[in-house]
């Protein structure tokens, strides 16, 4: 797998584990240990995010995201364009 | 408002032109337990929740289903994007195929098009919670069958992903009934 996979599925990994912690504080929102896990891995896949975004350009759009240089949001591969085949 | 993240929830592995398996899988994109109504469902349903809780929960999953409905196509779409016409014909897909060519639409297994009466907003949020913990089993059932069908243990990984979700939702839909319940029940007390 190349380095940009890599990092693709190291956020996809961090992200995953907000959207479960996301829901069940959404039924559970007084449960501290819950809270302090969401907010460790949201520092975490921020952190993820930046890295990945100085090399292969904005994966948020509508000012969620900079854009170094050019506008690189245009730039394929589009998400359903990268399969991670061994 | 939603902004867009230029990546999948899930990696997903295709390992061979299958227009067989996109033809059944699509009924996750387009069927009546699939992936675009489970998502308008949701989304259609919160204004009238009346717990914070609630409107939480159907944002969020509502918003998680837009996202497995972008998984399902990204299969469908490597599935069938270096299908040959012959393959598409000798999988039974040249019916799909001579509307739509190799584009993602929204159809059932059989082809027939998505229609807003595979759902309800009801109004009444135990009405409407019991229905969306239905449509939950309803489409883990469906994964369930998928995955009988895949010969592709690639798209298989997926499948198992996206039926797990679905046993997850039901939790918090769950959830949320039992608090909707209680928020009743306190009422009643004052
Ligand atoms: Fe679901």
């Amino acid at each position: 797998m190349d380095q940009r996979r890599r990092e693709l599925l190291r956020i996809m990994e961090l992200e995953f584990a907000a959207i479960d912690l996301n829901l069940f504080l959404d039924t559970h929102p007084d449960e501290l240990r819950a809270l302090a896990d969401y907010n460790a891995v949201a520092q975490e896949l921020m952190r993820a995010k930046t890295a990945y975004e100085s090399r292969y350009g904005p994966i948020l759009n509508y000012g969620q995201s900079m854009s170094q240089e050019t506008w690189r949001w245009v730039e394929e591969p589009w998400p359903w364009e990268i399969t991670f085949n061994r | 408002m939603w902004i867009y993240e230029k990546k999948l929830e899930y990696p997903i592995r295709v390992s061979y032109t299958n227009p067989r398996l996109a033809k059944e899988i699509i009924t996750q994109y387009g069927g009546p337990d699939g992936e675009l109504a489970a998502s308008l469902r949701y989304l259609t349903q919160r204004y009238t929740m009346p717990i914070p809780q609630a409107k939480a929960v159907l944002t969020d999953i509502g918003t998680e289903e837009l996202a497995h409905m972008e998984v399902v196509a990204a299969l469908v779409y490597n599935l069938i994007k270096n299908a040959t016409v012959e393959e598409i014909k000798a999988a039974g897909l040249d019916d799909y195929y001579a509307d739509h060519d190799k584009a993602l639409y929204f159809v059932n297994a059989a082809g027939a098009p998505w229609v807003a009466s595979y759902i309800q907003s009801k109004g009444d949020p135990v009405a409407d919670l019991h229905e969306d913990m239905a449509a939950e089993q309803k489409a883990r059932s469906t994964y369930e069958y998928l995955i009988r069908l895949s010969d592709d243990p690639d798209v298989t990984d997926a499948l198992r992903f996206l039926r797990e979700r679905e046993v997850v939702h039901f939790q918090r839909f769950g959830e949320t009934l039992n608090l909707v319940h209680e928020w009743m029940d306190s009422k009643k007390v004052f």
